[in-house]
């Protein structure tokens, strides 16, 4: 049984004037797995993350989506592509209601254009309703259905994040790439995204995910990357990377 | 009072604008009793609003701040002016005495009547023509934007407008395309239906329709009222669709937008494309409404009335919008009838004229509503009662999310 | 030959006034990231004060000679000019500075919007005449006329700049300035008092704007209501041309803005077969703004990037 290569990502440089943020990374992520990106501050890994999803044009690197090389020149053809991410500082579409921001989440998987919204014919209205029925699905499925006809700045903190990955999750990727979905949460909203994510994974899909809170990582990721100034330290099951020293010398102190 | 929202009441909302349609039908056989003068402010209002619509999709919906949105005006106009009046023959001889050859051979394409009188294309020809070749420039302005923030983009746009109104200003010579200063006279006037707005000769500016009939300033009310009509039926079936979404997407965080699928070049060329042909619609009616077209008409005074009058009402919130394009349209020749004589009775002269008042207006309309309700006066509705109970906190919840 | 030299002399001259105008905005910008769209009508507020000094001097005092009355005028037109800009900083931009970008430039719109119409209020509508206060007989360069009106704007003009980079570089408030437009932040912890910098920083750029005001009607001897907003808007970008931000890219941009206009103006007829004439000119500067933003969004002097949005 051969498991499905969904991500394969190698020899990524980036260099930001005098500043070598990543030196020859890369990343091998197979279907159904949730993939771990840690490491200290600064060590590069939303750098790595915005590389791989467009917003930042690496030195070098080779990017292969499910077998297939794609470019991250461009971010809108990378969700195209397949891979959606969200933000470490939340970037909701904050005037717009919940249900809104996720129906733009469809925006990449649906077609009509002005014709079909002054005209409505049918073929549009039929694939509008099933932008709005799916957006309630993923609000449903994340946990705030309820708060599908409220404005998103309006929503909690930890509703906030959900939504983000709702959205995301409505572009129908291939890898759901998560950056820091746990900043400032309680141990309690850990939990729940923790039950999110393993949902997520139930589904079949592919998660990478940025975090800090490392406790959380070991016990959820099947795999795990650590990251050091820019470099990949240690790569590997989570009780091998718990077990490396080198890990535990980047951290000054050992993984709590 | 009034609600147009028709997601939350539509009962209410359809109801509203019934009352409003009514009211705005009978509005010029009530005006009428005081002579042609509120009609024709109507009609002009209802141009500005139709012009605020359309820049209300590119500031209001799309965030684009465009500071040249006059220029489509422009061109709408100044087409009709070309296309529907004797100035081709003055274009044609100007060829003629330039370039003779060119000249000649395209007398002998076009033939004599139009060297003599000049292109009078009807109005179902022009509106599309100018919609097209607004929207063509629309894209033109907005390609070299695309990648600007605010307000680079704000000032560049400006800039645009700047080079039309020049262009309008100067194209005269060798060839004379605009008529430079003097503008375009004797633009044909709209007829429908083989009816003539402005009235047939001789019957001192009355149409007829049926046996009944009403002052040419009310036929082209009626005319622009229904256009105006089918401006906010379309911008509002464009903010409620995928489109519509994207825009507002792009406008709220545009990074988010592209990691969402949006390829937000195209997204804001539509922009630019759609609200501009509004712009040459308009423009076009202008044209046909006034008889004649001159560069003054079309200045940054111009984009900033507009703009003005986006921001007053509530930018991005069609109803706020035709409120803001009503006051700010109609409010200084309103002030003029009432101002100027009790100025006079008060001072014995007038101290602040009209188009003072009107540009003090503008201009405080903008401060003041940034400072103190930036949203304009009357925004979207904000959907944060929370009838379904908390989540995680009790308080009035605070996102991260920056305004 | 002559006809360049005479380009390369108004270009200079139309150039530097460009580059007075353009550190205001470049100032203005560097500490609070914002352009001050009414910064040309500061232009125009000096000189109509400069004017109305000068009608005054003439009715009164008309033998005084042609250069203290200009001194005088400018010396009446700083002051003023200084308190407009600081009063339209604390009024409409000081509440907005946290707000989304577009605002202030809303704010800016509608804050030039008032000052046209003031102006318009006071001075009327008409174009004004403006005195003649030094001879006019025009001295010769290399084939190429300069008037001694001219000379003085340009002299004024460098002893300006000379002066506004002693202040920079010199002295205290110069380095506050710096500072802040590094890093507001860090700035403040180290004891700046923003809200001092930045009305300095307005008050500097209008009385540059002022004297380049009163210099402007000298020079073309006529000056209208509206006249700020054309050389605002250019001067604008000249300082994007030079690296918005950047007080030396301000200066460079400026001359450079007023040469390439006055060269496009002179030469455009035989660049376009006679199709374009020189009423075409005001194009250049914003032909030049979209180059400029296009393709090096920085600048020459390159500090400050246009953002990705």
């Amino acid at each position: 049984m051969t498991e499905q290569v969904i991500l394969h990502i190698a020899g990524v440089n980036k260099r930001f004037g005098g500043l070598q943020a990543l030196t020859d990374v890369g990343i091998k992520i197979m279907k159904g797995q949730i993939y771990g990106l840690i490491g200290p501050n600064g060590a590069g890994k939303t750098t790595f993350f915005n590389v791989i999803t467009g917003l930042y044009q690496p030195d070098t690197g080779t990017f292969e989506l499910a077998g297939k090389p794609y470019s991250p020149s461009a971010p809108h053809e990378v969700a195209k592509a397949g891979i959606a991410r969200t933000f470490q500082n939340i970037r909701l579409f904050g005037e717009m209601t919940a249900l809104e921001n996720v129906m733009v989440g469809r925006h990449v998987r649906s077609k009509q254009g002005v014709f079909g919204a002054i005209f409505r014919h049918k073929a549009a209205r039929e694939e509008e309703a099933d932008i709005r029925r799916r957006a309630q699905e993923l609000l449903d499925f994340v946990g705030i259905g309820q708060f599908a006809k409220r404005t998103a700045k309006f929503l909690s903190y930890g509703d906030q994040r959900r939504l983000e990955i709702a959205r995301a999750l409505a572009t129908d990727p291939q890898l759901l790439a998560l950056d820091e979905p746990a900043a400032g949460m309680n141990a309690t909203e850990k939990l729940a995204l923790r039950e999110l994510l393993i949902k997520i994974k139930e589904q079949g899909r592919t998660v990478l995910l940025i975090e800090h809170d490392v406790k959380m990582m070991m016990s959820l990721c099947d795999r795990l990357m650590v990251l050091e100034y820019g470099k990949p330290i240690a790569e590997g099951l989570p009780s091998e990377i718990q077990s490396n020293q080198a890990v535990i010398d980047a951290y000054l102190g050992g993984s709590h | 009072m009034f609600n147009f929202d028709t997601s939350r009441n539509p009962r209410k909302a359809y109801a509203s604008m019934a009352v409003l349609i009514v009211a705005l039908l009978a509005f010029p056989f009530f005006a009428a009793q005081f002579g042609n003068s509120w009609v024709r402010i109507a009609d002009m209002a209802l141009l500005y609003i139709m012009l605020a619509l359309g820049l209300n999709i590119v500031v209001g919906f799309a965030g684009l701040l465009d500071l040249g949105y006059i220029a489509f005006y422009a061109v709408g106009a100044y087409l009709a002016g070309l296309l529907s009046s004797p100035q081709f023959a003055t274009l044609l001889e100007s060829v003629i005495n330039q370039y003779p050859a060119l000249g000649e051979s395209l007398v002998a394409i076009l033939g004599p009547e139009i060297q003599q009188n000049g292109i009078h294309l009807s109005v179902w020809l022009i509106v599309p023509l100018a919609a097209a070749l607004a929207a063509f420039f629309g894209a033109l302005l907005g390609a070299p934007t695309l990648k600007l923030r605010g307000d680079y983009l704000a000032i560049v746009t400006l800039g645009f407008g700047e080079i039309i109104r020049i262009f309008m200003n100067n194209l005269n010579e060798p060839i004379n395309f605009t008529n430079g200063p003097q503008g375009i006279n004797l633009i044909d006037p709209i007829k429908v239906f083989g009816v003539n707005l402005a009235g047939e000769a001789g019957s001192r500016a009355t149409v007829f329709i049926g046996g009944y009939g009403m002052p040419s300033v009310n036929a082209y009310y009626f005319l622009f009222l229904f256009l105006c009509v089918a401006v906010v039926f379309v911008t509002s079936r464009l903010q409620h669709s995928r489109l519509g979404r994207a825009w507002v997407a792009i406008r709220e965080d545009e990074i988010a937008a592209k990691a969402m699928g949006i390829n937000t070049r195209n997204v804001k060329l539509l922009a630019f494309s759609m609200g501009a042909s509004f712009g040459g619609i308009a423009g076009a009616m202008f044209g046909a409404f006034q008889g004649f077209v001159s560069p003054e008409s079309f200045s940054l005074t111009e984009s900033i009335a507009v703009l003005a009058m986006v921001v007053l009402g509530g930018i991005g919130h069609i109803p706020g919008v035709i409120m803001g394009g009503a006051l700010l349209a109609a409010l200084p020749e309103v002030l003029r009838h009432v101002v100027e004589p009790l100025q006079e009775k008060l001072f014995g002269h007038v101290l602040i004229e009209a188009e003072v008042l009107r540009q003090l207006l503008y201009g405080l309309a903008m401060v003041l509503i940034m400072l103190n309700r930036p949203a304009g006066l009357w925004p979207a509705p904000k959907h944060e009662d929370r009838p379904d109970g908390d989540s995680d906190t009790k308080n009035q919840s605070s996102g991260v999310i920056a305004a | 030959m002559d006809t360049f030299i005479q380009q390369i002399i108004n270009g200079l001259v139309l150039g530097s006034m460009y580059a007075l105008v353009a550190l205001g905005y470049t100032m203005v910008y560097g500490v609070l990231n914002l352009i001050n769209f009414a910064h040309g009508d500061v232009l125009m507020i000096g000189a109509m004060t400069g004017l109305t000094i000068l009608n005054i001097l003439n009715q009164h005092f008309p033998d005084l000679p042609g250069y203290i009355k200009l001194a005088i005028a400018i010396g009446g037109a700083v002051p003023v000019c200084m308190i407009v800009n600081v009063i339209i900083e604390r009024v409409a931009y000081r509440s907005l500075r946290n707000a989304p970008r577009l605002a202030p430039l809303i704010t800016a719109i509608g804050v030039s919007t008032l000052l046209n119409t003031f102006a318009m209020m006071i001075w009327g509508r008409n174009p004004l005449p403006f005195p003649q206060l030094l001879p006019s007989d025009p001295i010769s360069i290399g084939g190429a006329l300069i008037s001694p009106t001219q000379i003085l704007l340009l002299a004024l003009a460098l002893v300006s700049m000379a002066g506004l980079v002693l202040l920079v570089e010199k002295t205290r408030m110069g380095r506050a300035m710096r500072a802040t437009a590094e890093n507001p932040r860090v700035a403040g912890l180290m004891g700046v008092d923003s809200n001092k910098v930045i009305i300095a920083t307005f008050a500097l750029g209008a009385a540059l704007a002022a004297v380049a005001g009163v210099m402007w009607g000298a020079n073309y001897a006529s000056i209208q209501f509206s006249m700020g907003f054309l050389p605002g808007l250019k001067a604008f970008c000249a300082a994007v041309l030079g690296g918005i931000g950047n007080i030396y890219g301000a200066m460079l941009g400026g001359i450079v803005l007023g040469i390439i206009e006055s060269l496009g103006a002179g030469y455009i007829g035989d660049l376009t077969g006679g199709f374009l004439g020189s009423h075409y000119q005001d194009i250049f500067a914003f032909v030049v703004l979209i180059l400029v933003l296009t393709v090096r969004p920085s600048g020459i002097m390159g500090e400050r990037v246009a953002d990705r949005a």
